[in-house]
């Protein structure tokens, strides 16, 4: 490019925005982890001071491991998420594949039902899943929330794989039939692994907004052994709200999990938003 | 060779999405909309047509809680519309020139808030905010303006914007993300042609880039609407179902969270909570219908 756009200012301005903008997002999150650290006293004594020697403290991680379960609210989180993700991405493949290979009557019409779901939110249909629910005894279990979760993510993802099915050159598929495969060996065989990166983007997509949920939780899954990691963590903050370094210590907790699945998955996730699959 | 009349592997393919969507997502959605119109008397229910929208939207009770709610639900799309949106636009327009440096590490970590649940982000910001640890009145402190501190989520006239600008700290990474991703696929050979004419620097970014990502702003406000007439968790994390200061912060969500579910004294009403849906979905699909016929087809879209 050329040199007119080199300027140190303009770039040391541009770094300076950013930089600022970094710790305004970062601030909170590093105060809560360094103070969960601390004795009360520290806490409140010298709120933005590193731990140190004097004023470490684990107290509050005590009070969390033997007052709240977050070993069982972390296990219901990752059941809840792992099979609600590998439901969108099975069922949903399946009917984009459908959608995308297959002329068919209705293709167009069943194609527009099925995208209905992007815009429309499922929490406005929460008095009528309450009551299906109860009427079908899945009421605290983790089965309503896979179930719920998996009818929140398809509309999206089929709409995003079927985008990309139709990309899989039909010369290929046409080859293997001539060889005799039948269409369900084609779509697992041959269309599933070239979809493979479609499918990242759409699972890191559910990942967050299931995993964070706390509506459908505290709706149909209240009870003590079916409670996720959000609505326990919400649960136990309300109930422990005077008592500072078990809330630090517990928000800390609630922060570790997300991040690590951030930090594994974020090139992911930003190239799923940065290639246009939602557009 | 004969084929069979019915393809039953498009059968296959197409029925376990439509049967969980169906019975999950839209039945319930339509049978919400069917469950406003009828009402409980003596464990009976009894159709009462519109009944319970007159009670929502007239009865003194019941609309002065509505329309606080619904007026607030606006307040709150409003800052994410000039708060929000212009952050995350000129925070693309840094992160997208070429050449700069760390650029990466920069976007990962403006989005970590983005990742976190709105359980940590209302409590964080609740201890950061509040006047008993104190952070907030000593930070204003070092810059002298400690005169400015208020406990601002407890206090009335305060407490939705403070919220409003919380959740657009935290949801300030998705028009980051989007813009972004919009700004890198403007070919060089525009702004070089650009250029050419003298046009760079900040006056490239309104008099070509801007008009070029119409299109994906366009998409994050309808994207903010949504998101926003459906949000409940951060106001239910902070303040709690009762959305206090005295309802200041009640939006439709934490309302038809309470009115259907009950709360403390209150019984829980599902015909009422179904017709606070209602209103909702009806919110929700003027917004899209809005968009859809008002805005995205008359924006001009250019090739590129």
């Amino acid at each position: 490019m050329n040199k007119a756009r080199a300027n140190p200012y303009n770039t040391a301005a541009m770094h300076g925005a950013l930089i600022l903008y970094t710790l305004i997002a970062l601030f909170p999150v590093f105060v809560i982890i360094i103070n969960s650290f601390k004795d009360r006293r520290s806490i409140f004594r010298e709120p933005l001071a590193l731990p140190n020697s004097e004023s470490f403290s684990l107290i509050g991680y005590e009070t969390v491991f033997t007052q709240g379960d977050f070993f069982l609210y972390f296990q219901n989180s990752m059941i809840v998420t792992v099979a609600s993700l590998f439901f969108v991405l099975l069922f949903g493949a399946m009917a984009a594949f459908a959608l995308a290979e297959y002329r068919f009557k209705g293709n167009l019409l069943m194609g527009l039902y099925l995208a209905l779901g992007i815009m429309i939110p499922i929490r406005i249909g929460t008095v009528a899943i309450l009551d299906m629910m109860v009427a079908t005894g899945l009421v605290n279990t983790l089965w309503a929330l896979i179930l719920v979760y998996t009818a929140q993510g398809l509309p999206l993802a089929i709409f995003i794989l079927s985008e990309f099915m139709r990309q899989v050159s039909d010369d290929l598929k046409n080859a293997a039939r001539i060889d005799g495969l039948s269409e369900y060996a084609i779509f697992l065989k041959l269309v599933l692994p070239l979809v493979r990166p479609a499918m990242a983007t759409v699972a890191v997509f559910n990942m967050i907004p299931i995993w964070n949920d706390l509506w459908f939780p505290l709706i149909l899954a209240p009870a003590e052994e079916t409670k996720t990691l959000t609505l326990g963590s919400q649960v136990f903050i309300g109930q422990f709200v005077t008592d500072w370094n078990a809330v630090l210590s517990a928000l800390s907790m609630a922060i570790l999990p997300v991040l690590t699945l951030y930090v594994i998955f974020s090139r992911q996730l930003i190239r799923g938003i940065t290639s246009g699959a939602v557009k | 060779m004969k084929r069979a009349r019915i393809r039953w592997h498009i059968l296959v393919f197409l029925t376990p999405a439509v049967l969980v969507y169906t019975a999950v997502m839209m039945f319930p959605l339509f049978n919400t909309l069917r469950l406003a119109l009828y009402t409980r008397i003596d464990q009976e229910r009894v159709f009462v047509g519109l009944d319970n929208f007159r009670t929502l939207f007239f009865d003194p009770i019941w609309a002065d809680q509505f329309w606080n709610a619904l007026g607030n639900n606006f307040w709150f799309f409003v800052i994410h519309m000039l708060v929000q949106n212009p952050i995350g636009i000129a925070l693309a327009a840094l992160l997208s020139h070429p050449r700069l440096r760390f650029a990466v590490l920069y976007r990962s970590a403006i989005f970590i808030p983005t990742i976190l649940s709105f359980v940590i982000v209302g409590f964080a910001w609740k201890l950061i905010l509040s006047p008993i640890w104190g952070i907030a009145p000593d930070m204003l402190d070092w810059i002298g303006l400690k005169s400015l501190y208020a406990p601002w989520l407890g206090k009335e006239e305060y407490a939705l914007t403070t919220l409003a600008l919380v959740s657009v700290w935290q949801f300030v990474g998705i028009p980051m993300m989007l813009i972004y991703a919009a700004l890198i696929t403007i070919p060089d050979e525009i702004l070089e042609a650009g250029e050419v004419d003298g046009i760079t620097g900040l006056s490239a970014f309104w008099k070509i880039k801007l008009p070029l990502i119409l299109p994906s702003i366009g998409i994050i406000s309808i994207l903010t609407f949504v998101g926003n007439f459906n949000a409940f968790d951060l106001i239910y994390a902070a303040q709690g179902a009762l959305a206090g200061p005295d309802y200041s912060t009640d939006i439709l969500g934490t309302f038809m969270y309470r009115t259907f579910f009950g709360f403390q004294l209150q019984l829980g009403d599902p015909h009422m909570g179904s017709a606070i849906a209602s209103g909702m979905f009806i919110v929700i699909l003027i917004g899209v219908c809005i968009y859809l016929f008002g805005i995205q087809t008359r924006m001009r879209r250019y090739q590129m």
